[in-house]
């Protein structure tokens, strides 16, 4: 593979100018498709898998509260206008990012809540990554568990889902990665001691052991993006939402573990 | 032989000449460190050991999505090791391995780090000292 030979051609090529293209980068067959819940250590599935011991559903809990807690304006609380959240809400988060019309783009499930608070209860927006926002986000995610993901197939966003997978191909950063080579190509490897996995969005928000913490898929993806020394994106960023529709669309037919547990 | 240019805007890079699969010269003129070189392999923000493993048993996180480094001074000489680091892209186009001194065909690269090399010519020096001590 790396005779001295080629290697020496390789180099010619590349010194004549002589474009060589990439190797094709390969998305994962549905058949391989592993969430990142199978790398995990037996232990740390282990608080997932007990309601009682992951730390997620401290915020599922207080997303309730809110759910039911009367605000803004209007005085509404969401509960006023959806009713029990575990009929109305099953399913939802396994179509998000969804296309808003006023928007003209989609939007992911934490800015929807926020949508709803300004439009519909006429309160202030939560912040990105407050403790607010993501247990609400976890409380209606959690209504979808085990729902298979579903992000919809029109016409209006398919050209977000094509901006997305761009973002994912493309090499950037001083490191010069894309997130293909990572997820794509090497998901059965280790980047020093952590799996790198094939980066579907089953379980969001998530708790990160490492962050001691609950956390949104933005901030799972400003992470890796940081990784590659790549300029980063605000939370909510029209390309943030692209990617995540995106990884959705890969992540098709699997099942949300909201709140999910990840090292 | 092929004499590279400067990069234009950034840091400076020292020039260097490319001959086949090497570069034959050190970039500073003068031989590295082998001692710092391994430090510098084993620090987690010259990136190395998050793909490669070696022989380092005190670092028990080491990844695999690269050959391990043992053996390296075996298979390559100074000049290969140091084209290698500069550029590996230049002898594997669809390489994963970042160009450690190369500022030129990147994209977005985050503001802290632009214009810069991700590492300098003496810390590549020390790192081919070292990788030359790795014999097989
Ligand atoms: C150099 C390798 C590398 C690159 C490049 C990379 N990632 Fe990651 N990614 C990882 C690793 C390693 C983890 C797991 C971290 C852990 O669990 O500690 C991860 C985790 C993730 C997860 C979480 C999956 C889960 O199960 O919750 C997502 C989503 C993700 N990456 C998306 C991306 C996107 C999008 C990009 C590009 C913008 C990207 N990654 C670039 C290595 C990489
Ligand atoms: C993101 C992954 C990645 C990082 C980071 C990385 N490498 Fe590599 N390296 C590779 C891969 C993959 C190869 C195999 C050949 C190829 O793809 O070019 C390689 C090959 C090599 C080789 C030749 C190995 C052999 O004997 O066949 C050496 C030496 C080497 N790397 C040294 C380093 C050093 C030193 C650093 C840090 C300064 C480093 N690499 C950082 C991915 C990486």
């Amino acid at each position: 593979m790396k005779s001295a030979g080629t290697i020496v051609a390789v180099a010619l090529l590349i010194a004549a100018g002589i474009a060589i293209a990439p190797l094709a980068a390969t998305e994962i067959p549905p058949a391989e498709r592993r969430s990142g819940y199978s790398f995990m250590a037996p232990d740390t599935k282990a608080i997932q898998d007990d309601d009682t011991a992951n730390p997620g559903m401290l915020w599922v809990l207080d997303g309730e509260a809110l759910w039911n807690s009367k605000a803004g304006a209007t005085g509404n609380a969401c509960a006023d206008c959806h009713n029990d959240a575990r009929a109305s809400m099953k399913g939802v988060a396994a179509r998000y990012p969804a296309y808003d019309k006023a928007l003209a783009r989609p939007v992911n499930l934490e800015q929807r809540i926020n949508l709803c608070r300004t439009r519909q209860q006429q309160a202030t927006p939560f912040a990105f990554e407050s403790r607010d926002l993501l247990a609400l986000t976890a409380f209606v995610a959690e209504q979808s568990r085990g729902a298979a993901i579903a992000p919809e197939a029109t016409a209006e966003l398919a050209p977000f889902v094509a901006k997305g997978r761009d973002f994912f191909m493309r090499r950037q950063g001083q490191l010069n990665l894309g997130c293909t080579n990572c997820h794509d190509d090497n998901w059965d490897k280790h980047l020093a001691g952590s799996a790198v996995t094939q980066a579907l969005p089953t379980g969001y928000p998530i708790y990160r052991l490492e962050w001691q913490s609950l956390g949104s898929l933005q901030r799972r993806l400003r992470n890796c993006i940081t990784g590659m020394r790549a300029q980063n994106y605000d939370y909510g960023a029209p390309e943030l939402v692209e990617l995540e529709l995106y990884l959705m669309t890969r992540a098709r037919g699997m099942p949300i573990e909201t709140p999910a547990v990840r090292p | 032989m092929l004499a590279l240019p400067c990069a234009a805007g950034g840091q400076e890079l020292r020039p260097y000449t490319i001959t086949g699969d090497a570069i034959v010269e050190s970039l500073t003129g003068a031989p590295g460190d082998a001692v710092r070189g391994r430090a510098l392999v084993l620090e987690r923000t010259s990136t190395c050991i998050l793909c490669h493993s070696g022989p380092f048993p005190e670092e028990k996180f080491q990844g695999d999505l690269a050959p391990s480094l043992s053996g390296s001074g075996s298979r390559w000489s100074k000049g290969q090791l140091r084209l290698r680091l500069v550029s590996a892209s230049r002898l594997n186009p669809a390489t994963i391995m970042p160009s450690y001194y190369r500022v030129d065909g990147l994209d977005r690269v985050a503001p802290a780090w632009r214009g810069k090399p991700i590492l300098s010519a003496e810390q590549i020096e020390d790192i081919v000292a070292y990788l030359a001590t790795l014999l097989e």
